[in-house]
C-alpha cells in the first residue's frame, strides 16, 4: 500500500518534469533558426565532448530536427542567479536561448548578461557584444559571482535530497524494529562498511565516532553522483573542479582543526631527526599537509571522473566517425560493445573513487588525531632507547 | 593548468560549500545519528545475548556438576547409612542373643534354685513323714512288740526298706 502511495508520487513528479520539457521545447520551437547544430565531424565532437565536461546553466536532455526542418530541444531551463555589479541578478536560463556563444544579451536590473562557454559575462558600459583578445579571453566583459541552480547544483541538490529521504527513512525503520527492511536492508550494510571498514580502522577505535557522519556523508553524495553522472541525463557533478575541491577543502578543514598536540608537533619540530633538518622538514610537512594532500583528493575525483566521461563520450562517438569505414551496423556494434565494456568499469570507478576519496580522508584525519602514547625509555645518557615500534618502523 | 582555473567556477564552489554543510548537517541530525546509534545498541544487544548465552552455558555445566557433586554425596550418603543401618541390625542381634541368654541363665539358675529349694522341703517333709511313719510303726511295732518279737524285727525292716526308696 504504502509503496503504491510512493510510486503514485512518483510518477506525479516525472510528469510534472515531462510537462514542463515540453513546454520548453516549445519555447526552443520559437525560437527557430540556428543553423545546422548536428553532431558529425570530429571537431564537432570533441566540442561536443568538452561542452559537456562543462557545467551548464540549463537542464538540456537531447536536441532533434523536427519535420520542419527547425532545431528543437528538450531539457528545462534552471534559474540564473549572479551577483554581478549591480548586485544580486537573477531570471530563467531560457532567456539566453541556448546561446553559449555570446550572442544573445539579456538585459536585467541595468547589467546585461551574455553566456559564453557555459560562462555568465556581464558586459562593461556601453558594449553590446563580446570582443576577445588573441587568447579567447573576452576583453570588455567581467566575470560576476555565478550562484545559479546550474546543471550540477541541480544535481547536488537532488542527490541531496535522495540521501535525506533514504537515510532519514532507514533512521526512522530502527524505531520500531532493530532489522531494517526493504531498501533500507541494502542501505545498512553499506553504513555499516563505511563505519567498520573506512572510519575504524583509519581513525582508531576510540575518536572514529566523531567523523564518521562526515565520511559517510561524503561517501555517498559522490558515491550517488558518479553513478547519476553515468546515466543518460549527463550529469558530470564530481567531474567539476569547483566541487571536489570543495570537498577537498572540508577535509582539510576537518584535519587541521581537529590534529592534536602531536600532528603539528610532527609538522614543526619533527622528533627523531638531527637539528638543522628540521626546519627544511616543517616546510616539506607544512606544504605536504596543506596542499599537496587535499591537492591530491581533488585532482584525483575530478581527473578519475572526467575522464571516464571523454573515454565514455568517445566510444559512443565512434558510431559517428567510423560510419564510413565500418558500415553504420558495423560502427554502431562496435560503439556498442565497447562503451557497453566501459560502462561495466566506469561503475566500479564510481565506487572505487568514491572509496579513495572518503577512504584518504579518513587517513588524513586519522594522522592529525592519533596518539603518539608510546613513550620512548631513556638510557643513562639520556639518549632514546628504540623501542619494539621504532623497529617495526624502520622495517616499513 | 590553465584551462584547469579557467574550469574553476568560484560560484560552483560556493554553493557545493553551502550545501555541503546544509547537507552534512541535515544528514548528521536526521540519519548518520539514530541510524549509528541504533547500530551500536542493537551491536551491543547482540554482544550481550551472546555474553548471556556463554554465561549460560557456563552456569548449565556448573549445575551440572553440582548435581553430580550432589548426587555422588548422596550416593556415598545412603552407602554410609546402609552401612549404619547393617552394623546396628547386627549389634541389636547380638544385643538380644546376648540378653535373652542372661535370661535364660538366671531363669535356669531360678529353676535349678527352685528345684533344690522343692527337693529340700519334698526332703524334709519326707523325713517328716518317714519320721511320723517310723514312730507309727514304732507304735505299731511296739503293741506288736508285746505279742510277738521277731515279727515286730521283720516288720521294722521292712518299713525301713520301704522308706530307702524315697
Amino acid at each position: 500500500m504504502k509503496a503504491s502511495i510512493y510510486s503514485i508520487k512518483f510518477f506525479g513528479l516525472l510528469l510534472t518534469c515531462l510537462l514542463s520539457i515540453n513546454v520548453f521545447a516549445i519555447g526552443g520551437n520559437e525560437q527557430g533558426q540556428q543553423g545546422d547544430e548536428r553532431v558529425n565531424t570530429p571537431s564537432e565532437i570533441e566540442e561536443y565532448i568538452l561542452h559537456h565536461l562543462k557545467d551548464s546553466h540549463g537542464f538540456h536532455l537531447v536536441s532533434y530536427t523536427n519535420d520542419a526542418g527547425e532545431r528543437v530541444h528538450v531539457g528545462f531551463p534552471l534559474p540564473v542567479i549572479v551577483y554581478g555589479e549591480n548586485g544580486f541578478t537573477t531570471f530563467m536560463s531560457s532567456e539566453f536561448h541556448h546561446d553559449t556563444e555570446g550572442k544573445v544579451v539579456v538585459e536585467k536590473n541595468d547589467s546585461r548578461f551574455v553566456n559564453y562557454h557555459s560562462k555568465i559575462y556581464e558586459l562593461e558600459e556601453g558594449a553590446s557584444e563580446l570582443v576577445f583578445d588573441e587568447t579567447h579571453h573576452p576583453v570588455n566583459a567581467s566575470k560576476p559571482l555565478d550562484l545559479s541552480i546550474t546543471k550540477s547544483v541541480f544535481g547536488i541538490l537532488i542527490v541531496g535530497l535522495l540521501l535525506l529521504w533514504w537515510f532519514s527513512s532507514l533512521a526512522r525503520q530502527y524505531k520500531k524494529r532493530s532489522i531494517p527492511k526493504g531498501f533500507g536492508r541494502v542501505l545498512e550494510p553499506l553504513v555499516i562498511y563505511v563505519r567498520d571498514e573506512i572510519a575504524k580502522p583509519n581513525i582508531g577505535e576510540k575518536k572514529y565516532r566523531k567523523f564518521t557522519g562526515y565520511l559517510l556523508t561524503v561517501f555517498f553524495f559522490i558515491w550517488i553522483l558518479n553513478l547519476i553522472g553515468l546515466t543518460p541525463l549527463g550529469f558530470n557533478v564530481t567531474g567539476q573542479i569547483a566541487v571536489t575541491a570543495a570537498l577537498a577543502v572540508f577535509t582539510l578543514v576537518i584535519y587541521v582543526f581537529s590534529g592534536n598536540k602531536d600532528f603539528w608537533g610532527h609538522i614543526f619540530w619533527m622528533p627523531g631527526v638531527p637539528i638543522l633538518i628540521r626546519p627544511i622538514l616543517a616546510v616539506i610537512e607544512l606544504v605536504g599537509t596543506l596542499i599537496i594532500k587535499p591537492f591530491s583528493l581533488l585532482v584525483r575525483l575530478f581527473a578519475n571522473i572526467s575522464a571516464g566521461h571523454i573515454i565514455l563520450m568517445s566510444l559512443i562517438a565512434i558510431m559517428i566517425n567510423l560510419k564510413a569505414d565500418l558500415t553504420p551496423v558495423g560502427s554502431t556494434a562496435l560503439s556498442f560493445a565497447l562503451s557497453l565494456f566501459i560502462s561495466v568499469i566506469e561503475l566500479l570507478v564510481a565506487f572505487l573513487q568514491a572509496y579513495i576519496f572518503t577512504m584518504l580522508s579518513a587517513l588524513f584525519i586519522g594522522m592529525a588525531v592519533a596518539e603518539h602514547d608510546h613513550e620512548h625509555e631513556h638510557d643513562a645518557a639520556g639518549n632514546e632507547v628504540a623501542d619494539a615500534e621504532d623497529i617495526r618502523e624502520n622495517f616499513i | 593548468m590553465d584551462t584547469l582555473l579557467n574550469d574553476f567556477s568560484p560560484g560552483l564552489f560556493v554553493m557545493q560549500t553551502v550545501l555541503l554543510i546544509v547537507l552534512i548537517l541535515l544528514m548528521v541530525k536526521f540519519a548518520w545519528k539514530p541510524i549509528l546509534n541504533s547500530l551500536n545498541e542493537r551491536e551491543e544487544g547482540i554482544q550481550g545475548a551472546l555474553d548471556a548465552a556463554e554465561k549460560a552455558k557456563l552456569e548449565m555445566a556448573n549445575l551440572q556438576a553440582d548435581n553430580e557433586r550432589l548426587l555422588q554425596e548422596a550416593r556415598t550418603e545412603r552407602e554410609a547409612m546402609l552401612k549404619e543401618a547393617r552394623e546396628i541390625k547386627t549389634k541389636m542381634i547380638s544385643d538380644a542373643k546376648e540378653e535373652a541368654k542372661e535370661e535364660a541363665d538366671k531363669m535356669i539358675t531360678h529353676a535349678q534354685e527352685a528345684i533344690e529349694g522343692e527337693k529340700k522341703a519334698a526332703i524334709a517333709e519326707m523325713k517328716a513323714t518317714v519320721a511320723t511313719l517310723s514312730l507309727e510303726i514304732a507304735e505299731k511295732v511296739v503293741k506288736n512288740e508285746l505279742s510277738d518279737s521277731d515279727k515286730q524285727m521283720t516288720l521294722v525292716k521292712e518299713m525301713l526298706g520301704e522308706a530307702k526308696l524315697n
